[in-house]
């Protein structure tokens, strides 16, 4: 098992490279120029001495290269210093974007916050609702309870964030003003009636998100808890005298969680792709209303390091999900 | 052993094709997801025929009309028939969809089927396919749209530019799921024994991919057709909704919809004819595409 970590880790390295690679080059095709935002009066000179000064005036590779070493080199250790008080980074040239003129991580971590706090609770809310119905689905297979949640999953699937959003702003928000519209990041949790203010804020957010989560899972635990229910240690253990409960809740339970750990692992960078629209939707100010935001900017190195970021965490996650797997699986030996 | 004195007539001979049809009869949600999406179809190509308003006609005297007689959903802004604007909007959406679909799928199954049937090929081809499924899709697409969207309007026209984008950024970012289902089962029909005999009878390599291999794998590849066209409309309506997609004239749905959230305080009906469009032919897809996959797997069919 630990071989086969090793060997996924050092497999994931070219892939990031070769993904980090295909942002960039894409990139290198900008039609777009930083300097377009100067005004007419500044002479060319200087403006070439600005471009040389946003580091554009040397060849793809170097650029390239050096953002590779500013990404895996330089803002490691600028977090680590922020962790710890060291002083590695000092001195050392950080990404910057072309629109704030600050270091792009910096905006990202104030960001942050607000698309884990949707992103993350949405993901365990519909991870919570989408457990019982699969289980409950599939040990009362085509029963009523199974049609209406095949169909509900079935709509979770079809219908588009960008619907379901506007949708409940007009039904809870315009109609029934329960909840507000806006996401108010600025928003402080200081005591009970600010706790209930951002709870009612985060309702229609992450419901949105919510339900694709829960119509995705739920299928998953369904025929996963469908390929167990009829295997011979379900006999045996309602042979043994064993309860009903314990049965299902126990033994088959354990034994069908296995893949869908998996596809849970494998589903959440989906569920940030996700936010990008729901955060557009609800104006909630986190990393996918900053990516949307630098490229309307066109603001190229924050475009670069947001959309590696995605792409790391969809490399990441099917590392842990191929790992849990294995160690999940006893059957399941991959040396 | 036959019997031969049994002279009852034996039921007609029926091909592959029927029992498929009986088989797909039997899923009444697909049925009716089926019928669903060929109203959908029809609706919007044929609709604007029998529809007197154009969807550019501007009326500015009958603007922000609810619903009427004239205008069962409404007038826009600028007193331009929302229905009108709804049926050119599902043209360029189901166009959009199926393009994107016929092109992801063609990829796929080329890839699927390369990889599957030469050795040589699967491994390298296995990994690149690797490699797109861990691209993040949204956000590259995001990227795509502004990088090439000036140059490709200024080429062909910003309307048919913009489409060619869309359907190329679609397609080669959706025809992985397709390409990873028909290698593996083009890597079990290897080992079937009439792939065998066609070699011992020397069979080309060309022949055997287009006689006895793709007609084959059709069903898995006429499920992820289904599904392809469902993705490729969601992801059309995302990028018009996001303000990337189709210029700010020219309606699809997903631009209709982001048009209506502008107006969602004052006219929170506007939002609801687009979505539900959009919501709808994308479900009658997915139930089509479930109802396909039970009625082509002979394992099921006849159950």
């Amino acid at each position: 098992m630990l071989t086969f970590t090793i060997r996924r880790l050092i497999l994931a390295i070219p892939t990031l490279l070769f993904i980090s690679l295909v942002i960039f080059l894409l990139l290198e095709l900008a039609p777009g120029d930083p300097m377009a935002q100067v005004p007419l009066t500044v002479p060319p000179e200087v403006k070439e001495k600005m471009r040389l000064a946003l580091g554009l005036g040397e060849p793809g590779y170097i650029r390239f290269y050096k953002w590779l070493v500013q990404f895996f080199w330089v803002e490691p250790q600028v977090l680590f210093d922020h962790m710890f008080g060291t002083t590695f980074s000092e001195g050392k040239l950080r990404i910057i974007s072309w629109q704030h003129r600050g270091p792009v991580m910096d905006v990202v971590v104030e960001r942050l916050p607000q698309t884990l706090w949707v992103v993350g609770m949405s993901y365990i809310v519909g991870i919570l609702i989408a457990l019982p119905i699969g289980i409950y689905s599939a040990y009362k297979q085509y029963s009523i309870f199974d049609q209406a949640g095949t169909f509900i999953t079935m709509i979770g699937y079809s219908i588009p964030p960008f619907f379901t959003g506007p949708l409940v702003i007009v039904l809870f928000s315009v109609n029934l003003g329960w909840f507000p519209f806006i996401y108010d990041t600025t928003h402080e949790v200081v005591d009970w009636d600010s706790f209930v203010y951002q709870l009612r804020q985060m309702i229609m957010p992450v419901m949105v998100l919510a339900l694709q989560t829960t119509a995705q899972i739920s299928r998953y635990m369904r025929a996963s808890m469908l390929d167990n229910l009829n295997q011979d240690y379900v006999r045996t253990a309602r042979a043994k005298g064993l309860s009903e409960r314990v049965v299902v809740m126990v033994h088959v339970l354990r034994n069908s969680m296995i893949p869908v750990v998996t596809v849970i692992a494998l589903g959440l960078p989906a569920i940030f792709g996700g936010a990008i629209i729901t955060e557009q939707v609800f104006s909630v100010n986190g990393i996918g209303a900053q990516l949307i935001g630098a490229i309307q900017a066109n603001d190229l190195p924050t475009v670069q390091t947001l959309t590696f970021m995605f792409a790391f965490l969809i490399v990441f996650f099917n590392l842990i999900a191929d790992v849990l797997y294995g160690i999940l699986d006893p059957r399941i030996r991959y040396d | 052993m036959t019997d031969t004195t049994n002279t009852e007539p034996a039921a007609p001979p029926r091909s592959q094709w029927y029992d498929v049809w009986h088989q797909f009869k039997a899923h009444k949600g697909a049925l009716l997801g089926g019928i669903i999406f060929l109203i959908i179809v029809f609706g919007v190509f044929l609709g604007p025929l029998l529809w007197p308003y154009d969807a550019t006609y501007i009326d500015i005297r009958s603007r922000n009309q609810g619903p009427s007689l004239a205008h069962p959903f409404g007038t826009d802004q600028l007193g331009r028939d929302l229905l009108a604007r709804m049926m050119a909007g599902g043209q360029t959406s189901i166009a959009v969809g199926l393009t994107a679909m016929l092109l992801a799928l063609g990829l796929g199954s080329f890839v699927g089927i390369i990889a599957g049937f030469f050795k040589k090929l699967d491994g390298p081809l296995m990994r690149l396919t690797d490699l797109f499924l861990a691209l993040p899709i949204l956000p590259l697409l995001l990227v795509m749209m502004m990088l090439f969207r000036e140059p490709l309007s200024a080429a062909v026209g910003p309307e048919r530019g913009i489409f060619i984008l869309i359907v190329i950024a679609i397609g080669i970012t959706s025809w992985m799921p397709t390409a990873r289902i028909v290698r593996g089962d083009v890597l079990a029909l290897k080992e079937r024994e009439f792939v065998l005999a066609a070699r011992s009878i020397g069979t080309s390599n060309k022949n055997m991919i287009t006689r006895h291999i793709l007609p084959n794998v059709l069903s898995p590849i006429m499920v992820s057709a289904t599904l392809g066209i469902a993705n490729a409309i969601i992801t059309e309506s995302a990028l018009s909704f996001l303000g990337l997609g189709f210029p700010p004239d020219f309606p699809t749905w997903g631009r209709l919809l982001n048009d209506a959230v502008q107006y969602l305080q004052d006219y929170p009906e506007r939002v609801f004819w687009p979505g539900l469009a959009i919501s709808l032919t994308v479900l009658s897809v997915n139930y089509l595409g479930d109802g396909l996959r039970d009625a082509l797997d002979p394992r099921i069919r006849g159950r």
